[in-house]
């Protein structure tokens, strides 16, 4: 290979798609960590601490699109406080610096300022695609000054933010010219949307295909987008509010059954109980459904509809479906891939699915393959069950909406239920943990996870075995996050180098001390060992702090950026 | 524990367990409140007659006061604590954010305590020192309202689902057929207003809630503690607020009386009554007015709860 010219390498290289395969072979001599660093265009960051821009950008120079990740997962569960972390702008900043070509953003829990987005839309002339998820920290006006000035946007995806919202005039600040969108998902905005503008938006975007509409988009507008686009694939519809018997919706009607290509339904953020039936036509197509935010939709209003969807490979719903709603889609989704199952109301707990209906779901969706499922209890026996119909699962998350609720009918732990999944699904990336669960579950998913490479793990476990069954057995592990477990300092410094090999380690009310988290730091200088210390719950008494203090929640993480210069008082690198 | 406890303004710290149950409770004043075990001062409204599985008790409600605990973690320096529904039992629950009860951590130290943990009792549920007391009824529902972050939604979708809750899925889950006017009226687009007032004992003026925006009690409990937290901040504000807010570190305690509130409500008919007897729709039809009441008011609708408070 070495009498190959670079150029040819680096054609070769071009088939190499995954991050993974890259970095593989960026490792392979200098001549290809060199000619794959240059023509490396997607970069994935999975913890934006773990390295500087500055070097991401010098490493890269043909970089276009960046991923990056921030907070940590539970910071989605408020464990993590405001103000931790996770600031896009010294990305941003850096990379105009260094004219970086960026074409393509998308970050998960960051907190993006509108200072950000508006440096974001002025820096890089060639900028195409922003994706926001679960992300805060703008407003509306940053979406204003990305709409006016990226003038070859062609994606701009808000999902799930937290965006503070000024009112609807970022919609029209999209040029006149700009004729180049192709998505746009504004769903999860709380405020009025100027509607004109939008309607006008959607008629001058001929290659729109994907447009996830807001709350406040009434029914009369959708219908009039609708005619204006039947050719998007993917669609999530605001507020459906109607009379059954007017003449919007009989216009709607026939909008609908003009767009025949949409593959992809979500939001009724506020509908009206019946009327769906305007979307049955277009159920046949379908191959992904998101009701996962429309509350108002009776379970039989959505067993009529799913009656008709028989390619769905991916839906997210409420459980308001019930078991036996769950019953109906096992016998009509074949092809389901993806399930998940929210709780309509997750304070009051009152889950309306069982393991009967994840019984069900596994007898009929052979292909299931990726499970998110909250429900009131479970047993041992469904999970053997489900582990034998459905042994291809690579995502396995399961919430028993109270943490540590046992076998609903031998009130036995819910190890051999877990045991079973790991044994049988050997491609297990990701697992969530629940229930009742007793040291013996981490020693089955040590001895059968190989390839497991995040688990989430609350309320479990009797010991410091468990943790190390755990990174002892799980080779490929990347992501471990703990809460509420007793795992104590012997787990956390049994295998100090393994969490070079990770990605980070979360820990939070266990039984680690500020010792052990001290131990840790000293012997593995390439971690960022954070503790965070809410209300100043761990004290400094005259200058020496006592090492036997439990730590409340603690963040690890490798890096090579060493320790951050961002962090709030709260937070300690040790 | 060697943890040093900060100290509340009276000057005792406050017990770094919260392992007994109700009846080990001390007296009610100040001091011995300081003292006792968190589990014993959550503060609570649970419904008459209803039982809580893991109380074996009489069941009554428990009304007693969270104290802020230096130990315990705040979710979030915004809210003062957390007021949970029961679903399992129907007991409604106030509790301090800070009393992570499942936190296995408080219990070695709860079981040192010579308190000792009873059965049922509920922050055992996950000690790793007392496996044996899952029973049947592991986590209590009061265990798992108390929980913060959990269940593991994000807070994007949990602040949807709060504004706009599900309007009437108990009505749906329940029949196979259910009638489609039984909802009907349930859409968001339910225009009429429900104004009650809302008057809590020792708070200076009184708020008004739309009851009609408000999906169930969760709801309401939500946004009542939201809008009366702040009566309660120049009572604790020294108490172990640290970084952040001070103003939005509150907690629903009278510490000077040691006493407990219960949400009431009065009816059509006049008559004073205790929040969460009767389905949610039945409720909203029938009250006129809300007022958090201090237990010792409130003898002839949680008569049981007053007694447990009077042996202590």
């Amino acid at each position: 290979m070495n009498y190959f010219p670079d150029e040819v390498l680096e054609h070769i290289f071009d088939f190499v798609g995954s991050h993974k395969d890259r970095n593989s072979v960026s490792q392979v001599c200098k001549l290809w960590y060199r000619i794959e660093s240059y023509s490396r265009q997607k970069v994935f960051v999975g913890n934006c601490y773990a390295i500087g821009p500055e070097r991401v950008a010098e490493r890269f120079s043909g970089l276009k699109s960046i991923t990056l990740k921030g907070k940590p997962h539970f910071a989605d569960f408020n464990l993590v406080p405001p103000d931790w972390g996770g600031f896009v702008y010294p990305w941003i900043e850096a990379f105009a610096r260094s004219r970086v070509g960026l074409e393509e953003l998308r970050l998960k829990r960051m907190v993006v300022s509108d200072e950000s987005l508006e440096l974001l839309s002025r820096s890089f002339p060639n900028f195409k695609s922003l994706v926001l998820v679960s992300c805060e920290g703008f407003t509306t006006d940053g979406l204003a000054a990305v709409a006016a000035y990226c003038r070859q946007l062609k994606e701009l995806d808000l999902q799930e933010n937290d965006v503070e919202d000024h009112r609807g005039h970022w919609l029209s600040c999209f040029p006149e010219s700009s004729t180049s969108l192709v998505s746009l998902n504004f769903a999860c905005l709380k405020g009025d949307i100027n509607l004109p503008a939008l309607e006008r938006l959607v008629a001058r975007s001929p290659n729109l295909k994907s447009l996830r509409l807001s709350r406040a988009v009434p029914l009369d507008v959708l219908q009039r987008i609708l005619i204006r686009a039947p050719q998007l694939l993917d669609l999530g519809v605001g507020s459906y509010l109607h009379d059954p018997d007017s003449e919007n919706y009989n216009k709607l009607v026939t909008a609908i059954q003009k767009c025949k290509s949409v593959r992809s339904l979500s939001g009724f953020l506020d509908v009206a109980p019946h009327c769906l039936s305007a979307f049955h036509i277009i159920c046949p197509n379908l191959t992904s459904l998101n009701l996962s935010y429309a509350p108002g939709i009776y379970d039989n209003e959505l067993i009529k509809l799913l009656r008709h969807c028989h390619k769905l490979q991916r839906l997210w719903i409420l459980d308001c479906i019930g078991d036996k709603g769950l019953e109906v889609v096992a016998s009509t989704c074949k092809d389901l891939e993806e399930l998940r199952v929210f709780p309509s109301d997750p304070y009051v707990g009152q889950a309306a699915v069982t393991e009967e209906g994840l019984v069900a779901i596994s007898r009929g969706c052979q292909k299931l393959n990726s499970i998110l499922y909250f429900c009131q209890q479970m047993t041992n026996a469904a999970l053997i069950t489900v582990a034998k119909n459905c042994p291809n699962f690579v995502r396995f998350r399961l919430c028993i909406l109270d943490p540590t609720k046992p076998d609903a009918v031998t009130q036995q732990p819910l190890d051999e239920g877990f045991g079973a999944i790991v044994q049988a699904c050997k491609d297990l990336k990701r697992l969530s943990l629940s229930g009742l669960l007793t040291d013996q579950v981490f020693l089955y998913i040590g001895m059968y996870a190989e390839q497991l490479e995040m688990l989430s793990i609350a309320f479990a476990g009797d010991s410091d075995k468990g943790m190390q069954y755990v990174l002892k057995g799980c080779k490929k592990l990347r992501k471990l996050e703990i809460r509420d477990s007793p795992f104590g300092n012997a787990a956390l410094l049994m295998d100090v180098a393994k969490y070079e090999t990770m990605r980070s380690l979360w820990m939070s009310s266990c039984e680690v001390t500020l010792g052990g988290c001290k131990a840790l730091a000293k012997r593995m200088p390439g971690l960022n060992v954070e503790i965070i210390n809410e209300n100043d719950q761990m004290e400094f008494v005259g200058g020496c702090d006592d090492d036997r203090q439990k730590v409340e929640k603690m963040y690890l993480y490798r890096t090579l950026a060493g320790q951050r210069r961002d962090a709030p008082e709260f937070v300690w690198t040790l | 524990m060697s943890v040093p406890l900060e100290h509340d303004y009276i000057g005792f710290s406050p017990p770094p367990a919260e392992d007994t149950s109700m009846e080990k409770t001390g007296d009610i004043k100040p001091i011995s409140a300081l003292t006792m075990n968190m589990k014993a001062t959550e503060l609570r409204l649970g419904l008459p007659g209803s039982h809580s599985p893991q109380r074996d008790d009489n069941g009554s409600p428990e009304l007693c006061i969270a104290l802020p605990s230096s130990k315990s973690s705040v979710s979030r320096p915004k809210r003062g604590f957390s007021f949970a529904i029961h679903g399992g039992s129907g007991n409604w629950v106030f509790s301090s954010p800070d009393t992570n009860f499942s936190s296995p951590r408080n219990n070695p130290s709860a079981v040192a305590n010579s308190e000792s943990v009873q059965d049922g009792g509920l922050p055992n549920q996950s000690s790793p020192a007392a496996p044996e007391k899952k029973n049947g009824q592991a986590a209590g529902p009061a265990s798992k309202a108390q929980v913060v972050g959990w269940p593991p939604i994000r807070s994007f979708r949990k602040n949807t689902m709060a504004s706009h809750p599900s309007p009437k899925n108990s009505d749906v889950v329940e029949g196979g057929d259910h009638h489609p006017q039984s909802g009907g009226s349930a859409s968001s687009s339910s225009s009429v207003c429900l104004y009650v007032k809302v008057s809590m004992d020792g708070a200076p003026y009184l708020r008004k809630v739309d009851l009609k925006t408000y999906g169930g009690y969760k709801d309401l409990s939500l946004a009542l503690e939201n809008m009366f937290s702040c009566f309660t901040i120049g009572q604790c504000g020294s108490h172990g607020v640290g970084v952040g807010d001070g103003v939005s570190e509150s907690r629903l305690v009278d510490i000077l009386h040691g006493s407990e509130y219960v949400l009431t409500y009065e009816d059509k008919d006049g008559d004073w009554m205790l929040v969460g007897d009767v389905p949610w729709k039945m409720f909203i039809d029938s009250c006129t007015r809300l007022r958090i009441m201090k237990s010792s008011d409130a003898i002839g609708l949680a008569p049981r709860a007053f007694e447990k408070v009077q042996k202590q």
